[in-house]
């Protein structure tokens, strides 16, 4: 829903509008999706109760680049904490316990570890919350009531004068929709 | 009407349910006052944790003196109770990550109480070296930080600093990790909400949800991610608390299997607690057609797989012992099985080794009442395994004349009492408040081993397995 707030507070694009199908049932819903982007309209997005397996693909979406955010935050942690213990117990504060040399690698690794994951876990969730737009108490913009419960609302958006709500009201009649409604941004 | 559900699976959620259903039945509880049940084990439980608040508070102004330690036996219950906890905690990482990982799709009904009992243990946990430190005010030291006392930095060589990366690293990726789950219920709760206080709360906690596929996308990549991440770390975690022991050179600890039979430990402790609490909840909460005997069952399956490594790794302490002909090795397993503290070690074998094997029978794992009685003696088993490491490694060390008992004051246990009031009550509070089953996810399992056309179904129905077949239609793409 970015592009909604992006509407609301530069004023740009006042004319956004959605055709939205509501559904109860995920087959369904993917099936629709796919056929919709494959008839060459332009899926918004698709709102759905859990994660729908093979959504993502029916709508056309890559996978996610957030595994090489993850990848990058890991390497961070991982020279951080090296670069840390060689010059904490190496060169700052060498301390001699038993006569081992200062910079002693094998006994580093336990907290090198931690701090990969560490860095890798908290890196690519706040990532997922930049990227994503999630924050505490950020107001929703739900497209249906429903939508966190049982319905599923597939929303396309009305980019150009061919666009033939008849056609498609058709098409998602076949999987059962349950209502069609249309929305532009002042209602959202 | 059979013919339609699958030959192959069972589904993992009985009773037919619609999504709606689920939403209902898991957010019931929530909705309504608390019962009668509930106020009274909490107040017990608060009461309990009121008593070892203020044994902690005394122990905390006279010093740790308080305990029943001397000079030969430096560590009783305080790190018994420590590793109890931290392995306690393991179950819900595994159940949430490891079980992701491979797929395992009954995990959905039990992963949030699971990850929620995982928290609550950790916090429990950490209380206990906090305390030991002796000036807990100041645990902050063991922090690597900039400071004005040299700069003094910590030791990177010391186990026990390890053990202070591992646990919070590992507390700080469960909580990210659990909350990730709960953002889309959180959503479901908001959307639920009639009063405006209510909305509002659940309006912070569920970060603007919206139900986007754009954003489950990533968020399931992240999800992943982050089970990928916390698999390698559960295993870490147990494998550190056994090096402060294993690095040491006290004959019973100084061993190399101590990592994965900690971790092994760990596990098989955390499922029976895990089970001890979800029969409760299943029934008091009633959610048996969600935690169903299908799921009791798989959790004894893993218990029996633990309890063989741990029982097989007894087996080698003792083997080791002999053949490694050192005097003072075999001393100290001779001196565990036969000598003073004999009692803890045949409690610990009996409990971990001996009544899990009862699971073999599926008559047994599918007869509640005494799984839950088995959990409660293996919760028992692994506290006492800890006592058994810890105590009679220590208490007759290599000189006689220092040769001593140890036994638990009245403060230690109250304190170690007080760490399971604490347990309790936020677990309480956490069915209070929280959805107990992770709604999204078990919604996404709905369809599991039940027939779903791939093609149009007969819409509208409510119920998606009651089927009836029909034809596939022809599709016919518009141009």
């Amino acid at each position: 829903m970015r592009d909604l707030w992006k509407a609301n507070t530069t004023g740009d694009m006042m004319d956004r509008r959605y055709f939205l199908g509501v559904f109860d049932d995920e087959n369904n819903v993917v099936e629709a999706t796919r056929l919709t982007r494959e008839s060459g309209y332009d899926i918004h997005d698709v709102y759905t109760p859990y994660a729908v397996h093979g959504l993502p693909e029916a709508m056309g979406l890559k996978r996610s680049r957030l595994t090489w955010v993850c990848l990058a935050f890991a390497f961070l942690g991982c020279a951080a904490a090296l670069i840390a213990q060689f010059w904490i117990a190496g060169v700052d504060w060498p301390v001699n316990v038993g006569g081992r040399p200062f910079n002693s690698l094998p006994a580093y690794l336990p907290v090198l570890f931690e701090c990969i994951v560490l860095f890798g876990g908290l890196g690519v969730l706040f990532t997922l919350f930049i990227r994503a737009k999630l924050f505490p108490g950020k107001q929703e913009q739900l497209f249906d009531p429903g939508i966190t419960d049982d319905r599923f609302v597939l929303a396309v958006e009305e980019k150009d004068a061919g666009f033939d709500i008849a056609a498609i009201t058709r098409l998602w009649e076949r999987y059962h929709v349950l209502e069609t409604k249309q929305l532009s941004e002042a209602v959202a | 009407m059979s013919s339609l559900l699958s030959v192959l699976r069972k589904p993992i959620v009985e009773g037919n349910k619609s999504l709606r259903d689920v939403s209902d039945d898991v957010i019931r509880p929530l909705e309504q006052k608390p019962t009668k049940l509930w106020w009274i084990s909490f107040l017990l439980a608060f009461s309990v944790l009121v008593v070892g608040g203020v044994a902690v508070a005394y122990q905390i102004k006279m010093g740790i003196g308080t305990w029943g330690l001397n000079k030969t036996v430096g560590w009783g219950f305080d790190i018994t109770n420590f590793v109890f906890w931290v392995g306690i905690g393991h179950a819900g990482t595994l159940i949430s990550a490891i079980l992701f990982l491979v797929r395992q799709r009954w995990r959905t009904s039990i992963s949030r109480s699971a990850e929620a009992m995982t928290i609550i243990a950790v916090i429990c946990a950490g209380i206990f070296p906090i305390i030991h430190m002796g000036r807990p005010w100041l645990f902050f030291w063991i922090a690597p930080y900039p400071n004005f006392r040299g700069p003094l930095w910590v030791n990177f060589r010391s186990p026990l600093l390890w053990d202070f990366f591992a646990i919070s690293t590992y507390f700080t990726i469960s909580l990210v990790f659990w909350y990730l789950g709960l953002i889309p219920d959180m959503a479901t709760l908001r959307d639920r909400a009639k009063s405006k206080i209510k909305k509002a709360i659940y309006r912070v906690m569920s970060f603007g949800w919206n139900g986007s596929t754009r954003t489950w996308n990533r968020y399931e990549t992240v999800y992943m991610l982050l089970a990928a991440l916390a698999t390698p770390l559960v295993l870490s975690v147990h494998s550190i608390v056994s090096m402060d022991f294993a690095t040491s050179v006290i004959p019973g600890w100084h061993t190399t299997i101590f990592p994965p039979y900690f971790v092994a430990g760990a596990v098989f402790s955390g499922f029976a607690m895990v089970l001890t609490l979800m029969i409760i909840a299943r029934k008091v909460m009633n959610y048996t057609e969600y935690i169903t005997l299908d799921h009791i069952e798989k959790m004894c399956k893993v218990i029996i797989v633990t309890s063989g490594i741990v029982g097989i790794a007894y087996a080698t302490e003792m083997f080791m012992a002999w053949y490694s002909v050192n005097e003072y090795e075999r001393f100290v397993f001779i001196n565990r099985a036969m000598g003073p503290y004999a009692w803890s070690y045949w409690i610990m074998v009996g409990c971990n080794v001996l009544i899990s094997q009862l699971f073999w029978f599926r008559r047994l794992r599918r007869t509640v009442w005494f799984v839950f009685l088995a959990s409660i003696f293996i919760n028992v088993g692994m506290w006492f395994e800890r006592f058994v490491i810890i105590v009679t490694s220590l208490h007759r060390d290599f000189l006689p004349s220092s040769w001593a008992m140890y036994s638990p004051t009245l403060i230690e246990l109250a304190t170690l009492a007080g760490s399971f009031g604490l347990f309790f009550t936020a677990f309480l509070l956490f069915a209070r408040f929280i959805p107990f089953i992770a709604i999204a996810e078990v919604k996404g399992v709905l369809s599991y081993g039940k027939h779903v056309e791939k093609w149009p179904q007969n819409g509208g129905s409510e119920k998606p397995s009651v089927l009836v077949k029909r034809e596939p239609q022809e599709t016919e793409r518009p141009v």
